[in-house]
C-alpha cells in the first residue's frame, strides 16, 4: 500500500515537470505572421541582441539610446500602436506588427529590418508580446475594410478640400499642410512629449507607408497614443477617398494625378475660398 | 375543526412568506460631508481661447482653469466620494451616463459612473473636438467629432480614473470617475455631498481630488445620516 503510494506520487511529480515547460508556452499568446508561428524564447534571444538598445530590456522604450531619440522608441508595455489596421482603442493584427518591423519607421531610427528572415521576425513579435497582459485579455481587432479606390477626379479633390476644412484637418496640419496649424504648437504624445503633425508639403512618404491605401488607413484607425484621431465614425468611405485625393495635392513631391487636376482648377479659379477662414 | 385548524395555519404561511417575498430591505442611510483644505491652494489661471474665436465669444468673463476649484469655507469642489469598500459587488446599470462638450469646455468637469456602465460623449459646439481619453487600465481610444455628429458610445471595463483632453483644444481637460459602487457623489460649489440610499454597515468612503489624490476614512452607516469630512492639506503650485 505504501510502495503504491509512492510510486504514484513519484509518477504525478515527474508529469508536472514534463508538463512544466508546456504550461509556460500555454502562457505565451504567440504570434502568426507570414505564414509562420512565433516562439517566444527565440524571440527573447533575438530581442537581446537586436532590439534591447533602445526598446529597452523591459520593453518600455527605455533603453541605453533612447535619451538621444525623437521619437522615442516603442514602449512595448503599454501595449498602444500606431500603426494599425484595426480601429481605434484594438491592439494591432499580428501582420501589422511584422509589417512594421520589416518595412521600419520613416524619419525615426527604427530601420527597416532586412537581415532578418521571416522566421525570426514573427518569434520577434511572440516576445514583444510578453511585456504587456493586454494580449492575454484582449483579441487584436478586426481589421478595418478598405473598399476600392474612387477614381481621381477634380470633383474627388474638391470635396476631400471640404472635408479637410470641416473636419479641422487644418487645426493641426495646417491650411497648406505644412504641419503649421494654431493647435499644432500644444500637441503631446501619450507620454507628454511634444510631438509634431505630418508635414504634407515637404513629405513623401508617411512613417507606415506611402500608398493611398496606407494614407487611408491612417485617418480611418487614428493612430493611437497620438493626438491623431480615427474618423471612421464620421466619414463614409467614398468621402475617405475624396479625403486621400486632395491630402496628396498637399504634397509637390509627390507625383500625383489629384496634384495635376488641382493646379489645373486653382490657375482657373484663383478666388477660391482659402482654407481655416470663418 | 381540524379543517378550519390548517386553514388558519395556511393563512399564517402565506401572509409570512408574502411579507418575505415582498420585504422592504431596511431603510437605507445617508453619508454626508465636506471636503475642504488647509494652506493655499493654486490660483485658477483664465483660460484663452483666442486660437477659437467662436468659442471664445461665449465666455465672457473667460472660463478658469478647473485643477483645483475652491469655494467658501476652503471648500473643495469636484472631488469624487465613493466607498471602495464594505458592500457586495452590483452590476452596472442601464442608465446611460452623459457627457456634454458646450462652448469648447467639457461639462461636467468630472463625471462618475460605474465600470461598464453606457455613456455617450456629446458635442454641442459649432467646431470640431476629438474625443482623446488617456487611461492606463482601461484601452485608450482618440475619436474625431466635428460639429453635428451623433454622440459617441463608450463604456470603461475597470474602475480607473481616467483624463479626458481634446487635441485641438489644449484647454479642455475633463475627467471620466469610473468606479465599481452605485453609492458616489462629487461635491458642489460648497464642498458638499450626499450619498444616498446606503445600507446599514460599515464601509471605506474614499474621496478623489484630481490634483491631490486620494483619501481613505471609515465610516458606519445605521438607519440615518453619518457624516464624514475630508480636508487636504494644498499646495500653491
Amino acid at each position: 500500500m505504501k510502495k503504491n503510494v509512492i510510486t504514484s506520487s513519484i509518477l504525478w511529480a515527474f508529469c508536472l515537470v514534463i508538463a512544466l515547460p508546456g504550461l509556460a508556452i500555454a502562457q505565451d499568446v504567440g504570434a502568426h505572421a507570414d505564414g509562420k508561428t512565433g516562439d517566444s524564447q527565440s524571440g527573447k534571444a533575438l530581442y537581446r541582441r537586436f532590439c534591447v538598445g533602445c526598446h529597452g530590456e523591459e520593453g518600455n522604450g527605455l533603453g541605453e539610446n533612447a535619451q538621444w531619440l525623437d521619437p522615442r522608441p516603442r514602449d512595448f508595455t503599454t501595449a498602444l500602436f500606431r500603426w494599425r489596421s484595426t480601429p481605434t482603442g484594438n491592439l494591432p493584427t499580428d501582420q501589422d506588427l511584422y509589417d512594421t518591423i520589416t518595412r521600419g519607421i520613416v524619419g525615426t531610427l527604427m530601420p527597416t529590418w532586412k537581415p532578418l528572415n521571416p522566421q525570426q521576425k514573427v518569434d520577434l513579435l511572440a516576445y514583444i508580446k510578453t511585456f504587456s497582459p493586454r494580449w492575454k485579455t484582449q483579441k487584436p481587432g478586426t481589421p478595418i475594410p478598405i473598399p476600392a479606390e474612387t477614381p481621381e477626379v477634380i470633383e474627388s479633390v474638391l470635396h476631400g478640400r471640404e472635408l479637410y476644412d470641416k473636419m479641422a484637418c487644418w487645426k493641426c496640419h495646417g491650411p497648406d499642410g505644412r504641419g503649421d496649424g494654431p493647435s499644432a504648437p500644444t500637441l503631446t504624445d501619450d507620454k507628454n512629449l511634444p510631438i509634431r503633425p505630418y508635414n504634407f508639403h515637404d513629405g513623401t512618404r508617411f512613417r507606415c507607408g506611402e500608398t493611398n491605401q496606407d494614407l487611408y488607413k491612417i485617418f480611418m484607425t487614428g493612430l493611437d497614443g497620438t493626438p491623431m484621431p480615427s474618423f471612421a465614425d464620421i466619414i463614409q468611405p467614398n468621402d475617405a477617398w475624396d479625403l486621400v485625393h486632395f491630402l496628396r495635392t498637399l504634397q509637390p513631391f509627390v507625383h500625383s494625378k489629384s496634384r495635376e487636376l488641382w493646379l489645373q482648377y486653382a490657375k482657373t479659379h484663383p478666388d477660391i475660398k482659402p482654407i481655416g477662414v470663418e | 375543526m381540524r379543517i378550519a385548524y390548517f386553514c388558519c395555519l395556511g393563512i399564517v404561511v402565506l401572509v409570512a412568506s408574502a411579507m418575505l417575498v415582498f420585504a422592504r430591505p431596511p431603510a437605507g442611510g445617508t453619508i454626508t460631508g465636506k471636503v475642504s483644505y488647509t494652506g493655499t491652494p493654486a490660483k485658477m489661471k483664465p483660460i484663452d481661447m483666442s486660437k477659437e474665436p467662436t468659442c471664445a465669444k461665449e465666455h465672457n468673463p473667460p472660463e478658469k482653469t478647473q485643477t483645483v476649484v475652491t469655494g467658501p469655507g476652503n471648500s473643495l469642489e469636484y472631488v469624487v466620494v465613493y466607498i471602495s469598500a464594505g458592500e457586495k459587488p452590483s452590476g452596472p446599470p442601464s442608465q446611460v451616463m452623459r457627457y456634454d462638450q458646450k462652448g469648447c469646455m467639457y461639462t461636467p468637469h468630472v463625471l462618475p459612473l460605474q465600470a461598464n456602465q453606457p455613456l455617450q460623449i456629446y458635442t454641442d459646439d459649432p467646431v470640431a473636438h476629438n474625443i482623446h481619453p488617456m487611461p492606463k487600465l482601461n484601452s485608450e481610444w482618440n475619436k474625431s467629432q466635428p460639429p453635428g455628429a451623433p454622440p459617441i458610445e463608450a463604456k470603461w471595463e475597470k474602475p480607473e480614473f481616467i483624463a479626458v483632453k481634446c487635441n485641438i483644444h489644449p484647454w479642455m481637460h475633463g475627467y471620466f470617475a469610473v468606479v465599481s459602487t452605485p453609492h458616489y457623489a462629487v461635491t458642489d460649489e460648497q464642498g458638499n455631498f450626499t450619498i444616498k440610499d446606503v445600507p446599514p454597515g460599515k464601509y471605506t468612503v474614499t474621496a478623489w481630488q484630481e490634483s491631490y489624490g486620494t483619501q481613505n476614512q471609515e465610516v458606519t452607516v445605521s438607519a440615518g445620516a453619518a457624516t464624514v469630512n475630508f480636508s487636504y492639506k494644498a499646495l500653491p503650485y
